[in-house]
């Protein structure tokens, strides 16, 4: 199970800002451990924001996202109660999601 | 232990599960275009055959970048109606970092880190009303931020 993602919504008037903290390693095929192996790539793939239940941002990333990925995004015409829904999916079929309320 | 709350352990979990499902039914991840190896690839794979620069594609950037495993991009597009924004980093082995698309309710804006193999372009492209518009910028990378 993937650790929780970090959530943070910022209100100002009906437009909210969106900051989202992803643990994930975003390790990339290329990088070699002490011993000197490959470490295997293994990195998100899928973003997903809803907003009451409709999707808002679907983003598709690659390895060059750096570890630990934090977005910020922007939601237009919320207001504070708001269901908001962040999920994410790797490439090894890992996936993890949140549910907050807009404050 | 009380009985009851296993239940309702198990049925918590079994809910979000369910919960986390309705990824699978979004677009695939853009496998062709991802695993492009040069930005020309990546940008054919992703159906841009041609782009127009535009001033109202923004992007923030460090200009030097000291560390290329984390550089912070902020894209804004003003090009009213943006469906998405993909963002292509010329050098880097896959070129193609980002693509996302933007529904009624989110503003075409994103911040994101990146990584850097070396100093590179970065190019920013948004689509609206089946055109699209790019912007660029230089970013140089004092250390890389893909091998090891």
């Amino acid at each position: 199970m993937a650790e929780p993602m970090k959530i943070r919504t910022t209100l100002k008037g009906d437009s909210a800002d969106v900051r989202v903290l992803m643990v994930h390693p975003m390790e990339t095929g290329l990088r070699k451990d002490a011993s000197g192996s490959i470490v295997p790539m293994h990195f998100i793939q899928e973003v997903a924001v809803k907003v009451n239940g409709k999707l808002a941002i679907e983003g598709q990333i690659s390895q060059a996202v750096s570890r630990n990925p934090v977005f910020s995004f922007r939601l237009k015409g919320v207001k504070a109660g708001d269901k908001l829904e962040i999920a994410w999916l790797d490439n090894k079929g890992e996936r993890s999601q949140i549910e907050t309320a807009i404050a | 232990m009380n009985p009851l709350r296993r239940v309702t352990l198990q049925t918590v979990a079994a809910l979000t599960a369910g919960l986390a499902l309705p990824l699978r039914a979004l677009a695939a991840w853009n496998k062709e275009a991802f695993q492009a190896k040069t930005a020309a690839d990546a940008l054919k794979n992703l159906g841009i055959a041609s782009s127009a620069e535009s001033k109202d594609v923004l992007i923030d950037a460090p200009q030097i970048a000291e560390n290329g495993a984390v550089v912070p991009i902020e894209i804004t597009s003003n090009v009213p109606n943006t469906k998405s924004i993909a963002i292509v980093i010329d050098k880097n082995p896959f070129p193609l970092a980002a693509k996302f698309d933007f529904s009624e309710g989110a503003a075409p804006y994103v911040k994101v880190n990146v990584k850097l193999g070396e100093s590179s372009f970065v190019r920013v492209l948004a689509e609206a009303g089946g055109k699209f518009y790019s912007a660029s910028r230089e970013i140089k990378v004092t250390i890389g931020g893909c091998g090891g």
